[in-house]
């Protein structure tokens, strides 16, 4: 038994050299070598491949393609930002530069199937030509007849033609209300512990023995598993602390083989490394400088860490208006801003749909007028209202801080949505000396 | 005026020969047109140089962060060739600057600029910057980059008149990607046509083979999330081909990069952060260079600092706007007081003091400060200086001569002051420089509360404090000068112009701290028990010298005769302009339309009945409650046109509505009900609701 993958119309050594590049992946390229028959057969016209992230549904496509040179066109949909641009890959890469000239401007389907049709009877598939397209998802947001045409294109343009899909979500998701062809369906299901260590031992440094370096993506695994089965994330994080791990070693403290000293060498960085870097916290460039510097006080501070925004003294005033705006129902405006406003006791004051918290239940949208209101009562001096109050309040919506709801062309009544967390803005409130928490209805 | 240098450092510019051309023709007397015509050419060379300062002042604060940048461009590019397993393994990172710039965008725009031009000049030939605004979805955020980077028109299926454009591309990023190997593998197959350093050749020699391939985002918030997901990871599919690297300009904070990128997104990206200098800081540079000193003769008075400062502080933080802020109340000072044309260089100042015309002798016979200068001389002096236009401007000559050495001392006295009272806790005389200068500005700084009580803590000052003090500042070696160091030398050797004893100050600093510290100890170990020993009575007499110094030299500027020559005062202009107030012009073209229309001015003041309608209708509502009755409203109306159109009062027709005044009415009403001053209301049908109450 030579391997898995045997198959009467492709030469054995090609299918071998396949099954030497697609580890842990013998199996479904074996049921994808079948299904696609013989070169000049004609094959199933679509097939769907669904799998999650990084479970190599590309990479054995691209292998296949490669490997048994069979005509075909990559195409991601991500980047195909217009249909024109999808069928002028696919007329490109099966009839050359020449015949996608022809594409008129932003062509319509049929205006694709004539002209592949046209190209076709001039240069007819000696063998099956493959469409592999990646991320198939985005095809829900494009035109509503593409996907069912790309799923029964083989009908369509009379040509010996298989549309791969490759997605990351599962084919209900896809299925058209007006109903579609049905392509096979081939599921790739996630690697397993094994087979992570098997893929990722692969990759090893060519400076050092290939068991060490399995041994320690063992070490990795057994940190890293538990949160992490992207193999593209692990073969990151393998990267990026191996040096660490041969530290010892090329100082000549330990030996190769004794594993359980580098292990524990290397576990507490593992550990932090979870903390900052899986989370991209910290990018790789200065993960590998800080470990370089050796953890003098760590100081290193990631992305989250800096959350300090500085603004101008009326803008904060106008932020803290907003998410008193946001987050206090207006019927209780009276209450904090109105200096006798009487006694009103929150018990009785209570709507039935009040009574959840209204951080809770997020930000709600405000009037232009409540949030100049709230401004007014709350910033301790007299303000004139001048054309910059106006103008920082539409600076905030740029910066995101607060988001405008209403249609930007409504002149007329705007309005708004805070959207900052109460840490953010009980930090704004402590700079100007405001007691945010005295005003929040929540609170009370 | 810009140099074309690189470095940076102090330029001189010369006045044009134009200047020295009107010099010599200056013995005719000025009429008031040549004198504007002066004026106004030297407000331009003083906004020229003004304006230079401020580049090579923004030059210098940005180098700093655009030099770390620049490194990381280039370090991007280089480590992209290295073939190390770890490089290799890294490959598929995106390299991304993330810079942090502070919340004013516009600003950015300044520092954007720099950068593109420095990557350009000696990183790469291929920077592309977009904006959020030209970029709502992918395709024209595609466009953008292709255009910028390949300089041809770029085929977008929505815009027809390009359909004969037979350069045009599809907007894709592999036409980029096949764009830029044609592109590098000719420039490394031809020979170098431009002959350069050969060192710099050596140096550039690997940049040039693949340089990188630049994407300036200005500003990140601005930006779509999904339009980005979806360009970084287009970009990170042609990563091997194209060395791309992305610059984030971030206006808030860092954080805001993980709420726009989910991780499988932000996880193709090698983030690195950069932050720039805060725009306080900034700000403290800017009024430092060009406030605080005596280099340039225009000066602001308190107010007029104090609106631009707090219009930095509680509305924009743009240093940009504090600057055109200065502009403006440079031209306007230039323009509106005609002895401004004293306010240049002291040799220019005094020649064109003899160049006064008579009027503008009266001028300053005029003066408040001057006045008050005449009224405290002798009777006969005082004859003179209002008769003998002469002896005027030999007396001008001098006070101009005063008003210089005045500015001369004051700013060094002020950042004396400064360096002292910035220790206390505290900081009762502010903890920013310019603080103590607006302090200084408004009044008599000595008899502020705040000054005294600074004072008396410096007097209880325990000489370790003193020591210690003493020691922080010669560690920082800054410029900053403490006193006591030098102060006995000073007492004794000249205690009447402070700036040469200030100057000495700052060379001899170094040594005599250090001895100053010794005998210090040794006194005070020697004799600690005596009353009073010599280190308080030393320090008794710094203050001394030190509130001396300060009653000398830190009066506000309004005691200074002739003041009123460089000092620009008139803050309510300064603010009308730069902090408008929309709903006030309204309301004061509304109720006096005069302001704005000359033409409806009477003579005696009041408001001509022939006010365009809409202030007819204006002025009515104002005595309406609540709700107003539309039908009385118009009645109204109708009885005050007709009084302004000169009808009897006893004809028949008077204060009939007629078609005209009732569509007039309609007109003005529905205008109101469009500036916000009405609407309508459901509660009565033929009423509506006043919006504004009170107010001008």
């Amino acid at each position: 038994m030579t391997g898995v993958l045997h198959h009467p119309g492709y030469a054995d050594e090609k299918l071998q050299r396949v099954e030497q590049l697609i580890p842990c992946r013998e199996l479904q390229a074996g049921m994808l070598v079948s299904l696609m028959g013989q070169p000049q057969h004609y094959s199933y016209p679509s097939i769907f491949i669904y799998g999650h992230r990084a479970s190599g549904k590309s990479h054995v496509l691209h292998i296949l393609m490669k490997e048994l040179e069979l005509p075909h066109a990559a195409v991601s949909c991500v980047e195909c930002v217009s249909a024109a641009l999808l069928y002028e890959r696919v007329l490109t890469s099966f009839f050359g530069r020449s015949a996608a000239s022809f594409l008129p401007r932003s062509p319509s389907l049929s205006e694709f199937v004539r002209l592949y049709r046209h190209q076709r009877s001039q240069s007819p598939a000696e063998q099956t030509r493959y469409i592999v397209m990646e991320k198939a998802e985005l095809l829900r947001d494009a035109d509503a007849n593409l996907l069912p045409a790309l799923l029964r294109l083989q009908e369509l343009v009379d040509d010996n033609i298989t549309v791969i899909l490759l997605s990351e979500i599962v084919w209900e998701k896809f299925r058209p209300n007006t109903g579609c062809f049905e392509p096979l369906l081939l599921h790739f299901p996630d690697y397993s512990k094994g087979e992570l260590q098997q893929i990722l031992s692969t990759d090893s440094h060519p400076s050092y023995s290939a068991e060490l370096y399995s041994s320690y993506i063992n070490i990795l695994l057994g940190v890293f598993y538990s949160v992490c089965r992207d193999l593209r994330e692990l073969r990151h994080l393998a990267a990026l602390n191996f040096n660490k791990f041969c530290e010892p070693l090329t100082e000549g403290k330990v030996k190769e083989t004794e594993t359980h000293k580098l292990w524990r060498n290397i576990e507490p960085h593992l550990k932090k490394a979870m903390q900052t870097v899986y989370i991209r916290e910290v990018s790789s460039l200065q993960w590998e400088q800080m470990q370089q510097t050796e953890d003098e006080g760590g100081a290193l501070r990631g992305l989250s860490a800096h959350t300090h925004v500085e603004l101008p003294y009326y803008s904060k005033f106008l932020l803290i208006a907003a998410y008193l705006a946001s987050y206090n129902p207006a019927r209780t405006d009276k209450r904090f801003f109105v200096k006798h406003h009487g006694k009103i006791r929150k018990t009785n004051f209570l709507k039935k749909n009040e009574k959840t918290s209204n951080h809770l239940l997020g930000p709600k949208p405000f009037a232009l007028d409540r949030l100049l209101a709230i401004f007014y009562s709350v910033v301790d001096s007299r303000v004139a209202p001048t054309a910059s109050i106006f103008s920082q309040i539409s600076s905030l919506v740029t910066l995101q801080l607060l988001t405008q709801i209403s249609h930007t062309d409504q002149l007329d009544a705007p309005k708004y949505k805070c959207s900052i967390s109460l840490d953010f803005i009980s930090a704004v409130s402590r700079t100007v000396n405001f007691d945010i928490v005295k005003y929040l209805y929540d609170f009370l | 005026m810009s140099t074309s240098s690189v470095s940076k450092g102090c330029f001189v510019f010369k006045p044009s020969s134009k200047k020295r051309k009107t010099r010599s023709l200056g013995e005719t007397c000025v009429n008031g047109r040549e004198s504007s015509e002066r004026r106004f050419k030297l407000c331009e060379d003083l906004w020229n140089k003004i304006k230079a300062e401020t580049e090579v002042l923004q030059e210098e604060l940005n180098k700093k962060i655009l030099d770390s940048l620049l490194d990381f461009a280039k370090k991007c590019s280089t480590t992209r060739q290295h073939c190390d397993w770890a490089s290799k393994m890294r490959a598929n990172e995106i390299p991304t600057a993330a810079l942090v710039l502070g919340v004013n965008v516009p600003d950015h725009d300044m520092t954007f600029q720099s950068l593109f031009d420095l990557l350009k000049h000696s990183v790469t030939p291929h920077v592309v910057s977009v904006q959020a605004k030209e970029c709502g979805v992918l395709k024209h955020l595609l466009k953008r980059v292709l255009e910028g980077l390949m300089d041809v028109a770029v085929d977008d299926d929505d815009e027809e008149e390009m359909e004969q454009n037979p350069r045009s591309v599809h907007c894709s990023l592999s036409t980029l990607s096949d764009w830029y190997t044609a592109k590098t593998k000719k420039s490394s197959s031809a020979t170098p046509g431009k002959k350069r350093n050969v060192q710099d050749e050596d140096e550039h020699h690997h940049h040039h083979q693949t340089p990188p391939v630049v994407i300036i985002f200005k500003d990140l918030e601005g930006f779509n999330p999904r339009v980005l997901q979806d360009f970084i990871s287009i970009c990170s599919r042609y990563i091997d081909r194209l060395p791309l690297m992305f610059i984030f300009g971030i206006a808030t904070s860092p954080s805001t990069v993980q709420h726009m990128l989910p991780h499988s997104v932000s996880s193709l990206l090698c983030i690195e952060l950069f932050q720039s200098l805060s725009c306080t800081q900034h700000l403290a540079t800017v009024i430092d260079k060009l406030i605080l000193t005596a280099q340039f003769p225009f000066k602001l008075n308190g107010k007029v600092m104090q609106v631009l400062i707090s219009i930095f502080l509680y509305h924009d933080f743009s240093v940009r706007n504090f600057i055109k802020g200065l502009q403006l109340a440079l031209l306007e000072h230039f323009h509106s007081q005609p002895l401004s044309i004293l306010c240049c260089k002291k040799k220019e100042a005094l020649l064109n003091v003899t160049l006064l015309s008579g009027r503008d002798l009266e001028t300053v016979r005029q003066l408040p400060s001057f006045i008050r200068f005449v009224e405290k001389q002798e009777a006969g002096e005082q004859v003179k200086l209002m008769t003998d236009d002469d002896h005027l401007k030999e007396a001008c000559q001098k006070l101009i001569k005063d008003l210089r050495k005045y500015h001369k001392s004051y700013y060094p006295v002020l950042r004396c002051l400064h360096t002292l009272t910035s220790l206390l806790p505290r900081y009762p005389l502010g903890k920013q420089i310019r603080e103590l200068h607006l302090i200084c500005l408004e009044k008599n700084v000595w008899e502020n509360e705040d000054y005294q009580s600074a004072m008396n803590i410096v007097n209880q000052f325990k000489s370790t404090v003193v020591e210690h003090r003493v020691e922080n500042h010669c560690s920082k070696g800054g410029v900053c000068v403490f006193f006591p160091a030098a102060v006995p030398e000073t007492v004794q050797e000249e205690p009447e112009s402070v700036t040469s004893p200030i100057r000495n100050l700052q060379q001899q600093k170094k040594t005599d701290l250090f001895q100053l510290q010794k005998t210090l100890l040794e006194m005070n170990e020697s004799r600690r028990s005596k009353k009073k020993s010599p280190f308080e009575l030393l320090r008794n007499e710094v203050v001394e010298f030190i509130d001396g110094l300060v009653t000398c030299h830190l009066p506000p500027p309004e005691s200074q005769t002739l003041y009123e020559v460089c000092y620009y005062s008139s803050s309510a202009t300064v603010r009308r302009h730069l902090n408008a107030t929309p709903r006030t012009s309204i309301q004061t073209a509304l109720s006096s339309p005069c302001f704005y229309l000359q033409s409806l001015k009477n003579e005696d003041g009041t408001v001509s009945n022939s006010a365009p309608d809409i202030c007819i209708a204006y002025k009515l509502h104002l005595e309406c409650g609540r709700l107003i009755n539309l039908y009385d409203w118009l009645e109204a109306y109708a009885t005050v046109v007709s009084a302004a159109e000169g009808q009897d009062p006893d004809c028949d027709t008077f204060g009939k509505v007629d078609d005209v005044k009732h569509a007039r009415f309609i007109r003005s009403v529905s205008e109101l009900e469009f500036l916000g001053f009405i609407k309508s209301t459901r509660q009565k049908t033929d009423h509506v609701a006043r919006l504004t109450w009170g107010g001008c």
